[in-house]
């Protein structure tokens, strides 16, 4: 078994892929952190299901796997359906979660009739279009995890550069406007930083699946700070950790897919985070609430002691 | 006798979809003024504070704001010289900072993009705590806080933009009694220094005792003017118990 963990670590195709995925756990946490708090977690569940389509579109095009274009369609895709999803909830009657979930499903299975269509073209079979669904980590190469760690990099330095205007925005978008910091630059930075990340997830953790690893790590973190950079930070750690246990795990034995995987150890990380932590966890609630009563019904009792 | 202007509205009507909200509303805010607007629910109050403030786009009508060295500009030229104080239950208290971070925020105008907020910005965040009467709530978690201490909370961060128009929306709505107090001196303070401060304000028993001047609107302007002027049975009467047909329902306030 031992034997076995330590070649699994020295494997260059493991190193690879868990690097990828680690930094995308990274990404995902940190960058998250404000879909989270801005409370649009949905709106990334749309996104990504919504990148499907364009990644069919794209394929159809080129007619080969070239990643970055593959993703170019996605994130085009991704930005029709948020513009979609705006116009629907703002000028029309169409309330914001039916739009949606209208969006989130159409495109979805629009994207899912185009990959049906074209796996009878040779060509896509091989390309593995289909793994865009639940992604394939194992298929990452050495120049996606490039592509991660360079994006991903430029994405940081925009979270640090315009730190104060996000956390304002996040907080009191009314507030911020009247400051005279334009809402259309910051919310269109912000709304596309997002997007870039869910598509750099699309391969390894797939459409379904990639909103979650961007929304867990700080629904976790959240429990254990009350400060905006340490609870960002705490997500990323959580997101590289996640990126590589799951990576990890999946890679012990054949056939276990690793996207879902990464999945699965971020819900733990949120399982633990909800329950157990010491401030803002359901236990310490409990416990705090059974104190305060205990404390109450010794108050009553002393006052009807006092009484008779 | 009479001040000069702070804001002047011009034939104001604003619409949510076809339903006039406001109706060719005209009113000159007066600087160094403490004035108060007032009207029933559905009125229209906090739409003509968004409209002021541009959040909102009027179908006709222009909004001018005059300070000291500046006469007639367009809101975005004067932005930095208002400073807007929203109803405080329009923001999620849940969210991860501390009272400083809060405060710090109305430095942020000042400071422009990517600046971070210095020393000084910090020294001028404390003494507006001061002012409001948390100076030890610096550090403390914002969940952490009561309905009056998250208004005052509000209240100083707008004190820390340094502006010369305040505008608030509901500053007194469900805060105790200790917290009114405390930003009725704060605001009558602000005009003693010479600022211009507009609330939107519920309360008619406090009126007389509170502000210079009122307008009473109901989605048209009932009456404007100093308190002892405008402030009449006859005109409460009208804006209150009359029910001004301008398009049924509409948006709340």
């Amino acid at each position: 078994m031992i034997d076995q963990i330590v070649l699994l670590l020295n494997d260059y195709t493991f190193q690879v892929v868990a690097l990828g995925t680690g930094f995308l756990g990274l990404l995902s946490g940190v960058i998250g952190t404000f879909a989270t708090l801005r409370k649009e977690s949905l709106l990334g569940d749309a996104l990504s299901h919504a990148a499907l389509p364009g990644i069919g579109i794209a394929f159809l095009l080129i007619q080969r796997k070239e990643l970055s274009l593959l993703l170019l369609g996605a994130m085009i895709a991704g930005l029709l359906a948020t513009l979609i999803i705006q116009v629907m909830s703002r000028k029309t009657v169409v309330k914001l979660d039916s739009a949606l979930s209208l969006v989130l499903s159409s495109f979805f299975g629009l994207g899912l009739v185009i990959l049906t269509a074209i796996q009878n073209n040779p060509n896509a079979r091989q390309a593995g279009l289909s793994n865009f669904i639940f992604g394939q980590a194992s298929a990452m190469l050495r120049r996606d995890v490039q592509l991660i760690a360079v994006v991903g990099s430029v994405l940081l330095m925009l979270v640090v550069l315009f730190w104060k205007e996000f956390k304002v925005f996040t907080f009191d978008p009314m507030f911020a406007r009247t400051l005279g910091f334009s809402s259309k630059i910051t919310e269109t930075l912000l709304s596309t930083m997002i997007v870039i990340t869910i598509i750099l997830g699309l391969e390894s953790v797939g459409v379904i699946l990639i909103s979650a690893l961007l929304i867990g790590p700080s629904v976790a973190a959240r429990q254990w700070t009350d400060r905006l950079s340490l609870m960002m930070i705490i997500a990323g750690v959580i997101g590289f950790i996640s990126g590589v246990m799951g990576t990890f795990i999946s890679s012990l034995a054949a056939r276990i897919p690793t996207g879902p995987t990464i999945v699965v150890v971020v819900s733990f990380f949120v399982f633990i985070s909800l329950f157990f932590s010491p401030k803002r966890g359901i236990l310490a609630n409990h416990f705090a609430y059974k104190k305060r009563q205990r404390a109450f019904m010794k108050q009553i009792r002393s006052l009807e002691e006092g009484k008779g | 006798m009479d001040k000069a202007e702070a804001i002047r509205v011009d034939h104001l009507t604003v619409a949510y979809d076809a339903k006039p909200v406001l109706w060719d509303i005209s009113i000159q805010f007066k600087k160094e003024r403490l004035t108060a607007v007032i009207g029933p629910n559905g009125a229209g109050k906090s739409t003509l504070i968004k409209s002021m403030l541009s959040f909102i786009q009027p179908i006709t009508g222009s909004i001018s704001f005059s300070v000291d060295d500046q006469q007639d500009r367009a809101y975005k030229a004067v932005k930095n010289r208002v400073a807007y104080v929203p109803q405080n239950t329009t923001v999620d208290w849940d969210f991860p900072a501390t009272v400083m971070d809060v405060v710090l925020m109305g430095r942020y105008g000042h400071l422009g993009w990517i600046r971070r907020p210095g020393k000084k910005d910090k020294e001028i965040a404390k003494q507006m705590l001061l002012k409001v009467g948390l100076p030890t709530f610096a550090s403390r978690q914002i969940s952490q806080l009561s309905g009056g201490q998250r208004q005052r909370v509000f209240l100083a961060r707008a004190l820390a933009q340094e502006a010369d128009i305040y505008i608030m929306d509901e500053p007194l709505a469900g805060v105790d009694m200790k917290t009114e107090r405390i930003i009725m001196q704060l605001l009558k303070g602000l005009v003693r220094q010479g600022k211009t401060v507009i609330v939107v304000h519920h309360d008619l028993q406090t009126v007389k005792q509170y502000f210079d001047d009122v307008v009473l609107i109901n989605r048209e302007v009932i009456a404007e003017g100093s308190v002892k002027e405008a402030f009449t049975e006859e005109a409460i009467d009208q804006t209150y118990h009359q029910d001004r047909n301008l398009g049924e329902g509409g948006h709340p306030s």
